[in-house]
Parts: C-alpha cells; sequence; structure tokens
C-alpha cells in the first residue's frame, strides 16, 4: 500500500481519451518524475492528483485516502506552478501564509511558519516585497517557500523551473534534490526535460501518448528502457537504434550490421537468447557513450567489439568529442574522450560496448528481455 | 521628457514639431469654442445674448443665470430648478453603476475562471444586449416595471439600466479576466480560498484599470440616458429630462443664459469624472493588448 496510490486512473474529455489506465504507487519520501512529451498527459495526471481535473475512472488515494471528489484544499498537497502563480497583489509573506490563513491557521503560528520557511530557503529578507520586484530564482523560491509552509502530504511540481534561463535552472535542480533530501518529502514533479528526471528522481514515470511507457528507477529506465520510444526520449544525444539481422556464429549469437562503406560486420551479443531470432531482423540499441575510441571503452565490460568505420563529422563539445557515422542504414552517434585521435572522412577504430547494447522487437518496439 | 521621446515610433525634429503642435493647437480651439461659449453666455445678463454678442466675453460678470437654473427656474410647472432632478439623477447612477459595476466583474470572473458547458452561449447571449436598440424594449421594460410596482420610480429606472448596462460591464470583464492566468485562481484553490474569497482577495485587487473603464462608461451612459428616463421617470424624472423641460418651454422668454448654465450643470458630473480618472480609461481599455 503506497503513500500515493494512482489504481487505473483514466481520463477522457467526451470521446477522446487523454490518459489509459495509468497505475502507480508512490512510497513515503519518494520522488516520482513524470516525464514525456507535450500532449503525453503528464500534466493532467498532476492536476487529477491535486484535484484541478477530475478523475473519469479509477482512483487515486493518498496515504490510504481516496481522493476522487475531494476538493484540492482538502486533500493536504501544495503545488508549485510553471509560472509560479504568485499572487501580485500580496507580498512575498503574504503569498507564503494566504493558505495558512485559509485553513484559519492563528496568526502566530503562521508568522512562525513564515520564519521557519523563510530561513530554509533564504527570502526572509524578501518576505516584505512584492512578486513583481522579485528575480526569476526569487519567485521560484518563493513559490517553493508557499508550498512548504503547509507541510502538505504530497508536492506537487509542474514544470517549475522551465521559465528559468539555463544556468539557474542548473542551480535550482540541486537546490531541490538538496531540499528532497533534507526533508524526506514526497514528491510528484512533471518535466519534458530528461536530465532534470534523471538528476532528481527516486523514480521515473515515462509518458507517451497517455500512456507511461515505462516506471522505474533512472537506472533502469536508462540502462533497460521498456521499447524504443523510452529508449530515444531518455539520454541526450539520444540512444541510437538500428536495424540489424541476427546470425549464430561458434553457437553466439551476432548482430550483423552494414557499416558506412556497404559491408556487412559482425557484433557479439552479450545476451544469449538473442539465439531465438537466429536468422531474423531485430532493433539493435546502443547508447553513445558505448561507442568509444579503444582507449575510452569501459575496462570492467566483457564484451568490447571492436568495429572499423568511416567517419561521418566530428562535433567536439569540450568534455567528449562527438562522432557521427552512417551504420546499420542510420545516423548514428559515437562519443568519444575530448582528445581521440579521430578525424572526418578517415576510417577509424571504434569500440563497442556490446554488454550495454539493448535488443528490439522491430514489430512491436519492446525491448527483448534476456 | 526623455522618457516621452524614448517612447515614441517616429524622431520628430523642430520644424515637424512645431508643424504638429500648431495643428493640435487648432484642433483644441476648434473642439473647446463650445465649451467657451456655454460658459460665457452662462455669465452673462439675457440682455449681453440678445443684443447679439454671442461670442463675446461677458461685460457684466453675473452668477445669476447659474443661481436661476439650479434653484429658481421653472421646470414644467414646479419653479423648483434644477436641484431636485440632478439628485434624482445622483440617486438612479449611483446604485445602477455600483450594481452593473459588480455584477459584470462577476460574470466575467464566472465566464473566464469557472467556464461551465454553454458559457460561450451565455457570454453571446449576454453580449447581444448591447446591441439591442432602446426603443425596441421600451413597451415590455413598461410592462415589466408596472408588474414589478416599480413604474415611474427610482428603483425602476435602476432596474433598466442595470438590465442594459450588464452585457456591457461583462464584456469588459470578461475580456480583462479572460488574460488572468489561471494557474492563479488554480493556486489559490489548492490554498483554499472559495469562490467569493478568490474574486475578493485575488480577482479584484488586480481589477483596477477595468473597474474604472466600466465606471465611467456606465455613469456617462446612464448618465446622459434620456429616452428610459422620459419614459419611465415618471415623478422622479433624471436631470437630461427636466434640462430637456428647461430649454424646450415654450411660454415666456426664452433665457438663454440660464439654458447654457443648465445645461453646463446636466454635462458637469460626467466632465469631473472623465477629468479625474480619464488617463485610467485609455490605460484600461489598452490592458491585455500590449505586453506589460
Amino acid at each position: 500500500m503506497g503513500f500515493l496510490e494512482i489504481r487505473n486512473a483514466t481520463k477522457s474529455y467526451g470521446n477522446v481519451k487523454v490518459l489509459h489506465q495509468v497505475d502507480i504507487s508512490v512510497e513515503e519520501g519518494e520522488f516520482l518524475v513524470l516525464v514525456g512529451p507535450s500532449g503525453c498527459g503528464k500534466s493532467t495526471l498532476l492536476n487529477m492528483i491535486a484535484g484541478l481535473e477530475g478523475i473519469s475512472t479509477g482512483e487515486i488515494a493518498i496515504r490510504g485516502r481516496v481522493m476522487n471528489g475531494v476538493h484540492p484544499s482538502k486533500r493536504n498537497i501544495a503545488m508549485v506552478f510553471q509560472s509560479y502563480a504568485l499572487y501580485p497583489n500580496m507580498t512575498v509573506g503574504q503569498n507564503m501564509t494566504f493558505s495558512l490563513e485559509m485553513h484559519g491557521v492563528p496568526k502566530a503560528e503562521r508568522e512562525k511558519a513564515l520564519r521557519d520557511v523563510g530561513k530554509l530557503l533564504q527570502i526572509e529578507n524578501l518576505l516584505d516585497r512584492k512578486p513583481g520586484q522579485l528575480s526569476g530564482g526569487q519567485r521560484q523560491r518563493v513559490a517553493m517557500g508557499r508550498a512548504l509552509v503547509r507541510n502538505p502530504d504530497v508536492f506537487l511540481f509542474d514544470e517549475p523551473l522551465s521559465n528559468l534561463d539555463a544556468k539557474l535552472r542548473v542551480d535550482m535542480r540541486t537546490e531541490i534534490k538538496k531540499l528532497h533530501e533534507k526533508l524526506k518529502t514526497t514528491i510528484v514533479y512533471v518535466t519534458h526535460d530528461q536530465i532534470e528526471a534523471m538528476t532528481l528522481s527516486t523514480r521515473i514515470a515515462v509518458m507517451y501518448q497517455g500512456y507511461v511507457q515505462q516506471l522505474g528507477t533512472p537506472k533502469e529506465i536508462y540502462d533497460t528502457p521498456a521499447n524504443v520510444y523510452v529508449a530515444t526520449f531518455m539520454g541526450s544525444p539520444a540512444m541510437n537504434v538500428m536495424p540489424v539481422r541476427v546470425v549464430m556464429k561458434d553457437g553466439v549469437p551476432h548482430a550483423q550490421i552494414t557499416d558506412a562503406k556497404g559491408a556487412e560486420q559482425l557484433l557479439k551479443f552479450s545476451q544469449p537468447n538473442l539465439a531465438a531470432w537466429d536468422g531474423s531482423d531485430i532493433l539493435l540499441g546502443i547508447r553513445p557513450e558505448s561507442i568509444t575510441d579503444p582507449d575510452g571503452a569501459d575496462r570492467n565490460s566483457r564484451n568490447i567489439v571492436p568495429l572499423r568505420n568511416l567517419v561521418g563529422i566530428t562535433e567536439p563539445a569540450g568534455a567528449d568529442t562527438f562522432v557521427a557515422m552512417s551504420l546499420g542504414g542510420k545516423d548514428i552517434i559515437a562519443r568519444m574522450r575530448a582528445d581521440a585521435n579521430v578525424a572526418s572522412g578517415q576510417d577509424f577504430d571504434f569500440a563497442i560496448n556490446m554488454e550495454k547494447a539493448v535488443a528490439f522487437d522491430p514489430k512491436t518496439e519492446e525491448r527483448i528481455k534476456p | 521628457m526623455a522618457a516621452v521621446e524614448q517612447d515614441t515610433a517616429v524622431r520628430t525634429g523642430g520644424i515637424s514639431r512645431v508643424f504638429i503642435y500648431g495643428i493640435l493647437l487648432i484642433f483644441m480651439l476648434f473642439y473647446m469654442m463650445p465649451l467657451f461659449v456655454m460658459v460665457a453666455n452662462s455669465l452673462k445678463p439675457l440682455g449681453e445674448i440678445t443684443g447679439g454678442n454671442m461670442m463675446a466675453l461677458p461685460e457684466v460678470w453675473t452668477l445669476e443665470p447659474w443661481r436661476q437654473a439650479w434653484s429658481a427656474a421653472q421646470i414644467g410647472v414646479e419653479p423648483t430648478g434644477l436641484k431636485p432632478y440632478f439628485l434624482n439623477s445622483i440617486l438612479m447612477v449611483v446604485p445602477a453603476v455600483v450594481i452593473s459595476t459588480i455584477l459584470g466583474a462577476l460574470n466575467g470572473y464566472v465566464l473566464t475562471k469557472w467556464s461551465f458547458r454553454g458559457d460561450k452561449i451565455i457570454f453571446g447571449l449576454l453580449l447581444f444586449s448591447c446591441f439591442i436598440p432602446f426603443q425596441i424594449v421600451l413597451i415590455p421594460m413598461a410592462t415589466v416595471l408596472g408588474k414589478l410596482g416599480l413604474a415611474g420610480s427610482i428603483p425602476g429606472l435602476v432596474l433598466v439600466h442595470v438590465v442594459y448596462g450588464i452585457g456591457f460591464s461583462t464584456l469588459y470583464f470578461r475580456n480583462y479576466y479572460a488574460s488572468f492566468p489561471t494557474e492563479l485562481v488554480r493556486a489559490a484553490m489548492i490554498d483554499g480560498a472559495g469562490f467569493f474569497r478568490i474574486f475578493w482577495r485575488i480577482m479584484l485587487p488586480v481589477s483596477g484599470p477595468i473597474i474604472v473603464v466600466t465606471v465611467i462608461w456606465q455613469f456617462t451612459n446612464i448618465w446622459n440616458d434620456f429616452l428610459f428616463g422620459a419614459s419611465f421617470g415618471g415623478q422622479s424624472q433624471p436631470m437630461t429630462v427636466a434640462l430637456n423641460n428647461l430649454v424646450q418651454s415654450s411660454t415666456g422668454v426664452k433665457e438663454y443664459n440660464v439654458h447654457f448654465a443648465g445645461a453646463i450643470l446636466a454635462a458637469l458630473p460626467t466632465l469631473i469624472v472623465y477629468i479625474i480618472a480619464g488617463r485610467f480609461f485609455v490605460r484600461g481599455l489598452m490592458a491585455g493588448s500590449v505586453k506589460g
């Protein structure tokens, strides 16, 4: 029995079903991130937890109490909005204590809660200002402060960092993570940014077209994506997915793949059960960091396969150098060490960490489990 | 001045500046002319006007026409001056403006933030009321007022003007609140504020500009209305009707100086409202059209 239970929840507008059979159980203190492209239903799901949208079928329960039809203010939740939604006519202090005032908390207690949270978020000196006089980062803090003073069961964050500039976003991300580790609160966080999802969460739900594609820890999602969609959505640059044919050699399944010059090459799989696919086509997924120069290959891997291929273009990015090339008829990206001696238009010996490779069924696009 | 120059779309040099101000001055004089004639003549004895000196300043300055118009002139059969009718107008305008503005604000709030099935149709019908000519509703309105027992009374006039005013005030507030972020309302809902508390604590404090627009619009329209006042005023006719009775009376000498003074008295309240709140009016009309 989870702290926050979403059981078979669906949402339809008329005949249009925007959310299908969502089942998520969140433990107390977990940081769940709902991630997906726009229109995937993640914000709708968050609003359903908040009570701002009705639940068409199914149930949402917090602390064992079914929340269907319960007014948002009675759910003991707090929400941080994308636009922060600070009341422009009130000072920061009034903004933060508004909910306590609405719940009839005595003034002395409100002031104390305000002082505590103000101190925690280092916004004590801003309490008398109006939201219009604050910078983006300060507004973000106030919005979080407003959620914190209530000491709710569940915090809901709706893309809280998307209005900040790139640098501030990274800073606030760290701050949110610190805050969560300090307060051990239960958080449901919506974002379309997969890096935010990876760095913040204890668990991620990847959503697409109204379905939860995969629910798991960041590592599970990253290393063993449930399907091609999750594989290519999470990670930057995206996972390379290319068609290969499974062939048996020395009793071990290999991927037969066409290199940039049209020659066939064999890559040994680490997944013995692919023998069942002997002779058929599958999709092979390899993350850019698993295709490296030989010196940069993972020393702990038991299956590094060499591959000589023509380099397309190189993109030095400071910390790494990305190499684009053609493999299996697709443009794929490899990630070299920054000073790898690689040049466009020349052959280069790559090392592929096949231990990290993932195989997908070409029809269903689901991962072929080992 | 520097701020003005920064805001301008085209930078203008000295000569064109003189040209622009010259044109503006001419138009200002043109538009001020009627007011000048009215004020000047209201401060003359009648003899100076009938002597043919309409455009000149008074030779003998007198406030007598004003006193006459205010408290002694013959309106209809009674020599009461405009005073009681002025009071009637105030008693009619103030509640009508307040009620139609409050209802318009509530309508706008509901139509934008508590949308329901068919809200667009309701808004369309409300908007439709803005385009119904007054004359069409005279007879049905008379029937309704008679049934309600409000015929010929100030409350009756208030009701008529509120009904006619809601269309416009709803339009103003709806459009203003449409650009008001819905997330704020949702945040307030989660914070535990109810329907009226959100309206009172979140929406109204930021509605200043649109309240000013609505109040000016409603005040001017209701104050200046003649048709409803003449039709449903009964014993409590507003200022506009009284002014007509004063000016149009066909017996005795036409006291033009008194008429001018009376006309200014009738126009004064709207003039004052414009002067005090006029700059908010334009600002409010423009609000939302340009991102702040």
